[in-house]
């Protein structure tokens, strides 16, 4: 397969950047969209070229480094897939695709296709915790939880915190992001004694990390690789509307 | 390159508390020294590594007071590669009331790892394991659950008690998020500090203590110095010396070698496991190989075909009669659901064999059309519906209609840094966790025991056993980064860098790579013999040598530069390809992940307890020169070491 | 964290930090939108008076109810206010919102109803047209001289006289059933989103609300556009 590659070059976070096109042969059907990548950081090292800068790292859809925006697709136009999960064979040979970053203020962008994503771990920081201290716990089965709201908290816990769903928002919101996390915790009786402190103090990290709000688009649970759903965004508004109107928490 | 260490004369001491096997742990817990409040305030930890090891550690550790440094490459510690592991986590609960126990935990993970592994630790690791479950609830790890509320488990990696915790197909994740928030909760607290985007380059000694690092902000290139009063090592595995494994591209074994240049020993580096299920290397640039679940092995057939000729042919035109169900044939007892070695090896032994079913020749159907029409496609799809899925996306094959292609791919790395039962390696300060390691899995590890090891280390080992050495350490000061030995240090990272920089050869780092992954994968993979061990020796130092003068590593050190720090890890691989190389040859007996072709009886592996009961400790005298072999004895005093047989 | 020492604990602050958040400023929104759906749902039925085919009467006789009876110019003072606490917040956050993306997309990535990723303009379109219809309308009513019709001895200014020669003039149609399918656009997104920024989604009644917001955007905006069309037509 042939295909003409336009993809986004920035040297660092104060330059402008641009577009480059490249054309890149002999790109075979089973290859990854991070594989074709590869062979392109081939090409350009061969012909002693800058290679593009992106991130990577487990190549199997958990570890939520790669990040690209494929055709104006955050992790390609194939439904629930990250970008290196995301096949050749899903394209057609001699297609155009463009490349960019995820665009947001939140997450400057460190050189070409890799950006800053500490914006996440800020949000984490700021109560994304149970607080309970190593060798405090009582026994696993101490607290029965309801397997249906176990299974929906894991449904919310299994955000990979790649940051697709600001990439999609044309807002840059995190909202989901925050949300599958708050909703994780908050369904869970472990979650429950701190869930005001919780969403209160998130969600102002959210804000101050200068993330938009959420307009409830939908666009970011469209291209969450893992289904992550927008009624988290509901419980999270409900869970933090209780927080700051219905109790002595302070907002 | 650094200077040639002087053989150490040294007897490897594991100090492994006296008493009963049981009481070990609980005596040293109970007698050992701690370190008071006010003091910790005022000793440096600095943890590198931000799995699930070095994230329950960094954790901890700042709950406890100490104040704590964490280094990650990744671009948040939330990344680190324990997120991919799949299956489950073990522990001695018994809440299935199926006879399970500590004990029998302890036994079955001595026998899985072919009685190459401590006892001590391995009951340390056991007695933790029922700890690990319940801080992990009380973080809020979803784990899968029945009806009534409480936790349910499944049985996995051939055990026959059902004692694995899951969060779906996720478990890894889930405990790393857990470590992770954790971690984070002591960021916010200020007791640790959190640095993403480093690579630690060296470990600095100070009077042959470890006083702290030389770290490579990924972002800038900067070098930093970093003092403390112990550095934890918690890198994990190695497996990317093979080019092609299930870790993740940024796994590296770096971090590790770095602490053995400077004398810290690598106990047995030849105990790789080679993981049987994982899909098969389908182009020359693939970077990755993708694990499936073993336990489709539960219900899929495996096979070839009988004749050569056959194994092109679309599978549905070979009949019955024409295909080779081999380890059914050769493995009448166990089938289809022996160990993971003997399943991998046997693929290999039917590709060599010239039967493999793909072009390359290097794979194998896993049919289970068998199961679906006995079971139904929609108890299948139940079963393994997620994994089918998965399938389908990397392969573009429906597995429901045409039987999957599966091959054998290095997966886990029971090696590692030598520690003593304090988790500390030979150079005082230092210690190694989790993967990096080598203490609990001896030469082949169970399922479900990767993510129990990082975490009973992380959580409930280290922060027992770094009080036994901190607590001498009170007196002495903040460690100053100004000393001869950071900038040495520093000055030879620098050095490194710019040697590999200004090399502007023809060929790219993978092109390196790939080739010594070709070289360990053939030789020192699946089978091993003197002959091809001795000939990868040569080989791979004639590829390093080229490697120094022909590598092109473009850009500058003072940058983003990916390609740079590949480079500096290979070069690493390099001289841990070649001591692999070395134990292989050393060890000649077959023992769990290890099996040399010399060294079988029936065609099996053939342990030689009389000769080889004792750990590999290998000691760095230079590159290129044969290091120098330490050997830990092994005592068993609970379990007589016996014969695996699965016929 | 609450400091024993620090200021007042019945302090106001916590108001101006609940209203700069953004789950805050999306509350504002929520309930000025949904106000203003009733008030649509009654200014509909005010219009319905225009289809009597009473010359005016029942019309003109709303009309003057509606400015004299003094709870219900209340009610049209706030719904003032609100209609413009509700624009002003949005044009507000949209700004805000546009400057979290300081760079934009080559190729916008959508996977979002167009209504939703464009509720801005559509509000903007539903504010030029709320401009040239209270000035049409309500200012030459309040404040214009107007026309005057005598039902059963009593004046009333005949506004019914002025809708009808606005709504003789194909462009002024035109530009009214405009703005309607945009108020439509805007409701059907801005319906169902007020309740999930409110936190009210539940399995069981998200698919009656949102089969309600349906039924409600199309619903009112028939009804708007009832009239203009059968005036114009002259049924």
């Amino acid at each position: 397969m042939k295909f003409t590659l336009k993809v986004w070059r920035q040297n660092n976070a104060q330059d402008a950047g641009r577009f480059e096109t490249y054309s890149l042969s002999d790109v075979e059907n089973d290859m990854s969209f991070l594989e074709m990548m590869d062979v392109l950081n081939q090409q350009l090292i061969k012909e002693k070229k800058d290679p593009v800068a992106f991130d990577h790292d487990c190549r199997e859809g958990i570890c939520g480094m790669c990040s690209m925006v494929i055709n104006g697709h955050p992790h390609g136009h194939v439904k629930a897939t990250t970008t290196c999960q995301l096949h050749m064979r899903s394209f057609k040979d001699g297609d155009t695709i463009v490349i960019e970053p995820w665009r947001a203020k939140a997450f400057p962008v460190i050189k070409d296709l890799a950006v800053d994503r500490s914006a996440f771990d800020n949000i984490i920081q700021a109560g994304g915790y149970v607080s309970v201290n190593t060798g405090s716990a009582p026994d696993a089965n101490a607290v029965p939880v309801p397997q249906d709201l176990a299974e929906k908290a894991m449904d919310a816990a299994e955000c990979i915190g790649c940051g697709a769903c600001v990439a999609a928002c044309k807002n840059s919101s995190a909202m989901l992001f925050l949300s599958a996390k708050v909703s994780h915790l908050a369904l869970l009786p472990q979650g429950k004694p701190e869930h005001k402190k919780r969403v209160i103090s998130m969600v102002k990290a959210h804000d101050e990390a200068g993330f938009g709000s959420c307009t409830n688009t939908g666009a970011c649970e469209a291209y969450c690789p893992k289904g992550i759903s927008i009624t988290n965004i509901a419980r999270l508004n409900r869970e933090y509307l209780t927080a700051a109107l219905a109790s002595e928490e302070a907002v | 390159m650094t200077s040639i260490h002087q053989p150490q004369k040294m007897k490897l001491d594991a100090k492994i508390p006296a008493g009963p096997l049981e009481e070990k742990w609980s005596n040293y817990r109970s007698k050992g020294k701690l370190v008071s409040p006010a003091n910790k305030r005022r000793l440096d930890v600095i943890v590198v590594g931000s799995g699930l090891a070095g994230a329950a550690a960094a954790a901890t550790l700042g709950e406890l007071g100490y104040n704590v440094k964490c280094f990650c490459f990744q671009d948040s510690p939330r990344r680190a590669h324990s997120i991919a592991a799949q299956g489950g986590i073990n522990a001695a609960k018994n809440y299935q009331n199926d006879g399970d126990s500590i004990y029998r935990l302890f036994y079955d993970t001595i026998k899985g790892g072919d009685y190459r592994s401590r006892e001590a630790n391995v009951y340390r690791l056991a007695e933790a394991s029922v700890q690990i479950i319940d801080q992990c609830v009380a973080q809020g790890v979803p784990f899968a659950r029945e009806y009534g509320g409480l936790l349910a488990n499944r049985s996995f990696g051939g055990v026959q008690v059902s004692r694995t915790f899951y969060a779906r197909g996720q478990t890894g994740q889930q405990l790393l998020l857990g470590a992770y928030s954790a971690l984070s909760r002591q960021i916010a607290a200020g007791s640790v500090k959190m640095y993403n985007r480093h690579e630690m380059l060296d470990v600095v000694v100070i009077d042959s203590k470890a006083r702290g690092i030389i770290a490579r902000n990924l972002v800038t290139g900067e070098l930093e110095r970093h003092g403390a009063h112990a550095v934890l090592l918690c890198t994990g595995g190695y497996g990317n010396v093979f080019f092609l494994s299930t870790n993740a591209m940024g796994s590296n074994v770096t971090a590790a070698w770095k602490a053995h240049r400077k004398g810290a020993l690598f106990a047995n580096p030849c105990f790789t496991q080679i993981h049987p299920t994982c899909i098969p290397v389908t182009s020359g640039y693939q970077s990755k190989l993708t694990l499936m679940s073993e336990s489709l092995r539960n219900d899929g057939r495996v096979w070839v075909p009988k004749k050569k000729e056959d194994r092109l042919k679309p599978p549905h035109l070979i009949p019955e009669e024409d295909r080779d169900y081999y380890l059914e044939r050769m493995y009448p007892a166990f089938g289809n659901l022996v160990p993971r070695d003997i399943a991998s090896r046997a693929a290999k032994v039917v590709c060599d064999e010239g039967r493999g079913v793909v072009k390359s020749g290097y794979a194998v159907y896993l049919d289970f059309s068998d199961a679906i029409k006995r079971l139904g496609k929609a108890t299948i799809a139940a079963r393994y519906g997620n994994l089918f899925e998965m399938y389908q996306r990397i392969t573009d094959d429906n597995p429901y209609e045409t039987p999957m292609k599966i091959f054998p791919a290095v997966h886990y790395t029971m090696g590692g840094l030598w520690v003593d039962y304090d988790l500390m390696t030979n150079i005082p300060g230092l210690y190694a966790l989790g993967e990096a390691n080598f203490s609990d899995h001896g030469a082949n590890r169970l399922g479900a025991s990767a993510l129990m090891q990082g975490l009973a280390d992380g959580y409930f080992v280290i922060p027992v056993t770094i009080a036994q050495y901190l607590a001498d350490e009170i007196r002495t000061p903040r460690i100053d980064t100004n000393h001869p030995a950071f900038k040495q240090a520093e000055d030879q990272v620098k050095g490194d860098l710019n040697k590999l920089l200004s090399i502007k050869g023809n060929k790219s780092v993978d092109d390196y790579h790939m080739a010594l992954g070709k070289i360990m994968w053939d030789k020192c993979g699946m089978a091993r013999n003197a002959q091809g061990l001795k000939q990868a020796r040569k080989e791979i130092q004639a590829l390093r040598k080229e490697f120094w003068e022909n590598v092109y590593v473009p850009g500058t050190a003072n940058e983003f530069n990916p390609e740079l720090e590949k480079a500096g890890r290979l070069a690493d691989y390099f001289e841990l390809g070649e001591l692999m190389v070395i134990d292989a040859l050393t060890r000649e007996e077959s023992c769990g992940g290890h099996f040399r072709e010399e060294y079988t009886e029936d065609g099996e592996a053939k342990r030689d307890d009389a000769n080889f009961l004792f750990v590999s400790a290998w000691e760095f005298t230079g590159t290129g020169n044969d290091p120098v072999l330490h050997k830990e004895e092994l005592v068993y005093e609970n379990v007589k070491p016996s014969t695996r047989s699965y016929k | 964290m609450s400091n024993p020492i620090a200021a007042n604990p019945y302090s106001l602050k916590w108001l101006g930090h609940f209203f700069g958040s953004s789950v805050g400023r999306k509350l504002i929104m929520s309930l000025t939108g949904l106000f203003l759906c009733l008030f649509l749902l009654v200014h509909m039925s005010g219009n319905l008076q225009l289809l009597k085919g009473d010359g005016g009467r029942a019309f003109n006789e709303y009309a003057y109810f509606m400015t004299h009876f003094a709870p219900i110019k209340i009610v049209s003072y706030v719904t003032y206010f609100l209609i413009l606490l509700h624009a002003i917040d949005g044009i507000a956050l949209a700004l805000k919102n546009r400057q979290a993306r300081p760079s934009k997309y080559a190729v916008n990535p959508t996977g979002a109803t167009w209504a939703s990723r464009n509720m801005t303009i559509l509000g903007i379109v539903i504010l030029l047209f709320l401009v040239v219809h209270l000035k049409n309308f309500w200012f030459a009513y309040k404040f214009g001289t107007m026309p005057m019709v005598t039902y059963d001895g009593k004046e009333y200014k005949d506004l019914y006289s002025i809708v009808k020669e606005a709504f003789s003039q194909w462009w002024y149609v035109a530009f009214y059933l405009i703005s309607l399918v945009a108020l439509c656009f805007h409701l059907l997104h801005g319906f169902q989103s007020a309740f999930r920024t409110l936190g009210l989604e539940h399995k069981k009644y998200t698919p009656i609300i949102s089969i309600i917001g349906w039924v409600f955007s199309i619903g009112v905006i028939l009804g708007f556009a009832l009239q203009p069309v059968a005036m114009f037509l002259g049924l």
